[in-house]
């Protein structure tokens, strides 16, 4: 188990994380999701050890690390880079781990080429990192962590710099891989999309602060703020400020937007209304959507689905489609929304779903 | 596609086959034109085949010439390539401590050859040098114009000064390529400062160490302007390198044949242990160790 107490890290007058507390179970998968800049990096950093903390403690297992070296700590990590000694065979990369820790004669052998089995390098242990494809030598680097058998696994970015094709495969089998070890696993990204598809438990990173922090789909669902919703959403969040009054949302060019019944308890009031790319419809999906006038910027087509960048009512929104929608530039269109999609923020950018379930 | 030929491409390579012929390949076959030949001034040449090269491979003096390169060469390496790397590996990675060193380092690498020899005959002379005076004065009998060992060191410690320079420069400039993360994964893994050195640092400078070796190596073989400011070759012989007796035969005595003949020898010395050099080290470090097979 590793805990975070109010952990706070700044660097020549800037703060880089701002009081951070977490309580990471063993044998969990924790996802950090941030943007570039958010602090996964640094907060990694002071989970292993690598920096001291400027305020605030590091537990693990209860026992108080703050300030004990990496050297004496129980810490794996792998990189974005793909990292390993690069004069040395695969075979050694792996053992050196077990080499440091003074592990003797044919348990090294065995340990090595279990992990090299997992990580499927078997046909490439005589070969030196230089002479394996970037997928080979993180994979290697990943079995050098595995075989350290360490109680706190930090993988930073492990597959950004890996094509399509490995990081899902990669992506698979490392939950599982790490998860029977018993270790507590952190997983630094910057895509929801694979923080979804990781699972397990997700803290939202933003400008140094753990925006919140809970099971991953709990956390994409019910975001507790804009900051978080935001975090978790690519493409970005569609954003509309709203005026309640009485039973119906207002826009600011006065259209009436008809709450759900959730929403009639809020209070009457200016609010935000988030809603996610695929919840802005081109054509009218229900009843109950309303039709707001827009003015499209740009159409991206990835083949299977068109993103359409647009503004509307001063804000710029995107809408995800399927099948392929080629729309002119320039071109003025309707779009549809619906009240039952939005996630409602107040003013302070605070969600108000649990103020909505209590009034119930 | 059909290949056309347009005999005017020619004019587009000349420039540079004009250049090369003037360069290398005339000056070179001048020489080599010289090697096999006898003058007695008055551009009157006989042909004397191979026998410069017979009379040279046999001359005890041009054994010892070529005994005191190697020593001087491999003496100097011994001592530039590690001390270099230990500097190197001494030298501030960020903040203003990078460019103060990088120009104090930089310093002896912009003084010509001969301003080097002169600052080191007078700085070891024992009347008026500092060094001189001061080794003097400390009871060791150092002067560098009657004593052999101390010609040697002399010109040894010159070179170091002049040159380590070089290879401090060389292997800064690979261990800041290195990334920051290499150094964290192996504090991470409990690598020891050793370790660091041994699997990471000296691996990562591998190739910048090749040119170091290659260029310290071919310069110091070729080495004349010290010495010859210094030294003059003595006392005696004791300081007389290839290149320095190469001079003396060539202008000093006027024999041509065998000074074209010991030039080409030399050149192809020089390139035979450049090519060892670099075959070696170039292996070293592929080299691929099986340790699967072992225990």
């Amino acid at each position: 188990m590793l805990e975070l107490r109010g952990v706070s890290k700044t660097v020549d007058g800037m703060d880089h994380i701002r009081d951070v507390s977490l309580r990471l179970e063993s044998g969990s998968l924790n996802v950090l999701l941030g943007p570039t800049l958010s602090g996964k990096t640094t907060l990694m950093r002071l989970m292993a050890g690598l920096d001291t903390p400027t305020a605030g403690q590091v537990l693990v297992n209860g026992q108080d690390m703050t300030g004990v070296s990496v050297r004496k700590r129980d810490v794996a990590m792998v990189y974005q880079q793909f990292i390993n000694y690069p004069a040395l065979t695969v075979y050694e990369n792996i053992a050196s781990p077990l080499r440091v820790a003074g592990v003797k004669g044919a348990d090294v052998d065995k340990q090595v080429r279990k992990a090299a089995d997992l990580m499927k390098l078997t046909p490439y242990l005589d070969r030196t990192p230089l002479n394996l494809s970037g997928g080979q030598q993180q994979r290697t680097a990943i079995a050098r962590a595995l075989v350290k058998g360490a109680h706190l696994v930090l993988m930073d970015e492990p597959l950004a710099n890996l094509d399509y094709k490995l990081r899902e495969e990669l992506r698979d089998e490392l939950p599982k891989i790490f998860s029977e070890s018993g270790a507590v696993f952190v997983y630094a990204t910057t895509e929801p999309t694979e923080a979804l598809l990781l699972g397990g438990r997700t803290a939202t990173l933003h400008e140094g602060r753990i925006s919140q922090f809970g099971d991953t789909i709990d956390v994409y669902r019910n975001p507790q703020d804009i900051v978080t919703a935001q975090t978790f959403s690519d493409p970005p969040l569609n954003l509309l400020g709203l005026t309640k009054s009485g039973g119906e949302f207002r826009t600011s060019n006065g259209t009436v937007i008809p709450a759900t019944e959730d929403e009639k308890r809020l209070p009457d009031g200016h609010y935000k209304a988030g809603f996610r790319p695929h919840h802005l419809y081109l054509q009218r999906p229900s009843e109950d959507a309303v039709c707001l006038p827009a003015v499209v910027d740009v159409s991206e087509i990835t083949g299977s689905e068109s993103f359409i960048h647009l503004t509307c009512l001063n804000h710029r929104w995107v809408a995800l489609e399927h099948g392929i929608h080629n729309v002119d530039v320039d071109a003025k269109i309707d779009v549809f929304v619906d009240a039952k999609n939005f996630m409602i923020f107040d003013d302070e950018g605070r969600s108000v779903a649990s103020l909505m379930r209590e009034a119930a | 596609m059909e290949k056309t030929v347009n005999n005017k491409a020619w004019f587009m390579v000349l420039p540079v086959l004009l250049l090369v012929a003037f360069t290398a390949v005339i000056p070179l076959m001048t020489v080599v034109n010289y090697a096999f030949q006898d003058s007695f001034g008055n551009n009157q040449f006989f042909w004397v085949g191979i026998e410069w090269f017979q009379e040279l491979l046999s001359s005890e003096r041009f054994h010892d010439a070529l005994v005191r390169n190697l020593i001087f060469s491999f003496s100097i390496l011994a001592i530039e390539i590690p001390l270099g790397i230990g500097i190197a590996l001494c030298m501030p990675k960020k903040g203003w401590g990078v460019p103060v060193c990088l120009v104090l380092m930089a310093l002896p690498l912009l003084v010509p050859w001969n301003v080097v020899g002169t600052i080191w005959q007078v700085f070891g002379r024992a009347d008026i040098g500092l060094l001189g005076y001061f080794l003097n004065s400390l009871g060791i009998n150092y002067n560098y114009t009657q004593d052999p060992v101390a010609a040697w060191a002399t010109v040894i410690v010159m070179d170091v000064w002049h040159w380590t320079s070089l290879v401090v420069l060389l292997c800064y400039a690979g261990l800041v390529s290195i990334p920051e993360a290499y150094y964290q994964a192996a504090r991470i893994d409990g690598a020891s400062r050793w370790a660091v050195f041994r699997y990471i640092q000296l691996p990562k400078m591998h190739s910048v160490l090749l040119i170091a070796v290659l260029l310290r190596f071919m310069d110091s073989f070729m080495i004349y302007t010290e010495p010859f400011v210094v030294t003059g070759g003595g006392p005696g012989n004791s300081t007389t390198f290839l290149s320095i007796d190469l001079v003396k035969m060539a202008i000093g005595q006027f024999d041509l044949g065998p000074a074209a003949a010991m030039s080409l020898v030399y050149f192809l010395i020089i390139l035979l242990f450049s090519w060892v050099f670099y075959t070696v080290m170039n292996n070293a470090g592929t080299e691929k160790k099986h340790y699967a097979g072992e225990e």
